[in-house]
């Protein structure tokens, strides 16, 4: 502090003044050029996200102005023949993916309890990994599992037995030979979601006030009358864009589908018949797709999973954002 | 909620609507519980599924040579691909993550930017493969660089979105001993803030690396057409890779091939899960050292 009352000493003029100055002019610039970088950067990927629109309506073009709505609901697709139309293939999707989402949600948001509420600490951090890393298996190993394991049990055991008790419901149809049918595409979807659902609403689960949760446990809440009562209800559209993003996730999966759903292109009520998604069938014939046409129907199979998997996503965002949003979309 | 009356002589032990109340409690606890260990065993079951039946093929011939009797190229590709994925998402992604933290932070910008790296991150790869296919594979050939690109923008917001996360970590007094020395912004971004929040972005960088590494629908459409007899690492022709020999094979019907394919699986997943819980210790590591 002593010094500070001395006068500074004016620095002699010409010496010193010279690489400040150059120094000063540096930093304006090495400023202006690491955020002009940036900006790039960030600009570049919003560019990646227009590219990938404009692309697929692009690839789609020839069939759109041959095909126009139509396609979205004519049933038939033979590429041989020269007709297209995506009807099966987007009923396909939503079937398998809602069902994913109907199996997986309830268990996703349960394992998520677990791991934020009811675990001992030592437990979640050896369970709350293992989660994660089943989000991390890789589609084609899982897939060729759902292929060689799944589907033999499924088609064994669980769907003559959900075909004995509830055969009455056109759903449950009876088994086909392989096991490749809608219900294990599901099944492996389910697989792929509930990590994702159960990471993001362990996170919302654990960002519920611990005061709130004590205050209904004093009132003489049990642990489940706490999860129903406070828990649940504050963290409720942040879990409903979770299962949003789960559903995105489903919809767009294309290469464990490809493996497991047997590529029907039949219209069916049965879940445990082959037929196939939107993402499966690119995946299925795009390499071997010779005729323009062929290759500009699968981009517009391609525009329409984007449409919808946009929409699940933004939907997501959007009901997300009210709750928290770093929090709910952190993954 | 509770319409017991008071009375003091009640024994201790729970009845009538208490006990319900308690039961039910007691049966949603389990439910989760339940939930939890069937989690982990499917992950058990999977895992156990592709280390028994990958063991038997696993060899040297079969790790270095080449078809038909070894994956030696589709590694070798496998790694090249990513590494130039790698090499193209990393930078962009922490470009992206230093703008959102330094530049942008709250504004409008900020929030379109956020908005478009999760939604990036929710396209099906399928999509992104179609993409890059009609970028750079549509007239001219397929290529390992466009498979290169397709990883680098699945991985993109995985790095951009864990490199912020970190960076919002980085302690305000840092940054404010950085302004006070009269240190410029660009300086003390490239000289304290991200060498200070160096663990948790190789973290999300390793998180991608693992995700990019498996990802199979992009390269069936993008660099598929290979012979995987021999080393071929030019990345302006179609590179050999693991994912899609594994979708190859998986569709033989002869027990080789599938012995081969559950090898191959073997030796991607054994990476990956290595991978992912390095990549968690790692970050384990810097989240503590910052917060201490």
């Amino acid at each position: 502090m002593s010094t500070a009352a001395s006068p500074i000493p004016r620095a002699p003029a010409s010496s010193r003044a010279r690489p400040r100055d150059r120094r000063r002019s540096l930093d304006r610039f090495g400023d202006a050029t690491l955020r002009a970088v940036c900006l790039a950067a960030a600009l570049l990927a919003v560019a990646v996200l227009l590219g990938v629109g404009y692309q697929i309506a692009h690839g789609a073009g020839p069939a759109i102005s041959r095909l126009g709505l139509g396609f979205v609901f004519d049933a038939e697709w033979q590429p041989n023949l020269g007709t297209f139309g995506a009807r099966s293939f987007l009923l396909g999707t939503l079937v398998s993916s809602s069902f994913a989402l109907l199996i997986g949600a309830p268990i996703a948001i349960a394992i998520g309890l677990f791991l934020s509420l009811l675990a001992p600490k030592g437990v979640r951090g050896v369970i709350s990994p293992l989660v994660e890393m089943l989000a991390a298996i890789p589609s084609v190993i899982l897939g060729f599992w759902g292929l060689v394991v799944l589907a033999p049990f499924v088609e064994r055991s669980i769907e003559p037995w959900l075909h004995d008790k509830l055969g009455f419901i056109p759903l449950f149809g009876p088994p086909q030979t392989t096991g490749l049918s809608v219900f294990t595409a599901s099944l492996i979807l389910t697989i792929m979601i509930v990590p994702i659902i159960a990471s993001i609403s362990r996170d919302l689960f654990l960002s519920v006030p611990r005061d709130v949760q004590d205050g209904a446990s004093a009132l003489g809440a049990t642990r489940w009358e706490v999860i129903r009562g406070v828990v649940l209800p504050s963290t409720a559209s942040g879990v409903v864009a979770a299962a949003l993003l789960g559903l995105g996730r489903a919809l767009g999966e294309a290469i464990a589908v490809a493996q497991v759903i047997g590529a029907g292109s039949k219209m069916h009520l049965s879940l445990f018949e082959t037929g196939d998604t939107l993402a499966a069938r690119i995946a299925n014939e795009f390499p071997g797709a010779i005729t323009q046409m062929h290759k500009a129907s699968l981009y517009y199979l391609g525009l329409i999973l984007l449409a919808i998997g946009l929409a699940a996503n933004l939907t997501a965002q959007w009901i997300g954002r009210r709750f928290d949003y770093r929090q709910a979309v952190s993954r | 909620m509770s319409e017991l009356p008071f009375d003091p002589a009640a024994p201790l032990r729970p009845t009538g609507n208490l006990r319900r109340r308690r039961l039910i409690s007691h049966l949603a606890e389990y439910g989760a519980t339940v939930a939890a260990v069937a989690a982990v065993a499917v992950l058990a079951i999977v895992v156990y599924t592709v280390v028994s039946r990958g063991a038997a093929a696993i060899s040297l011939d079969f790790l270095f040579k080449g078809e038909p009797e070894g994956i030696g190229p589709m590694l070798l590709g496998t790694a090249e691909i990513v590494a130039i994925g790698t090499l193209i998402a990393a930078p962009i992604g922490i470009l992206i993550a230093v703008y959102l933290t330094e530049f942008a932070a709250g504004g409008r910008v900020d929030r379109l930017v956020r908005l478009t790296l999760d939604l990036v991150n929710g396209l099906p790869s399928i999509i992104i493969g179609l993409f890059v296919f009609g970028l750079l594979v549509d007239h001219h050939k397929q290529s390992g660089f466009a498979a290169a690109v397709a990883l680098a923008i699945i991985m993109l917001p995985i790095v951009a979105r864990g490199a912020q996360e970190v960076l919002v970590l980085v302690p305000g007094n840092l940054r404010e001993a950085a302004d006070a020395l009269g240190v410029s912004r660009w300086r003390s971004v490239l000289t304290v803030i991200l060498p200070s929040a160096t663990g948790g972005i190789v973290t999300a960088t390793i998180l991608a690396v693992a995700r990019a590494a498996g990802e199979t629908a992009p390269l069936i459409l993008v660099d598929s057409v290979f012979s995987g007899s021999e080393v071929s690492l030019n990345p302006f022709e179609a590179v050999p890779n693991i994912p899609v020999k594994i979708f190859r094979l998986s569709e033989e019907a002869n027990p080789e091939a599938l012995t081969q394919a559950w090898g191959a699986g073997l030796v991607l997943l054994s990476f990956i899960m290595f991978a992912g819980f390095g990549a968690r210790a790692l970050l384990a590591r810097s989240k503590r050292r910052m917060a201490g």
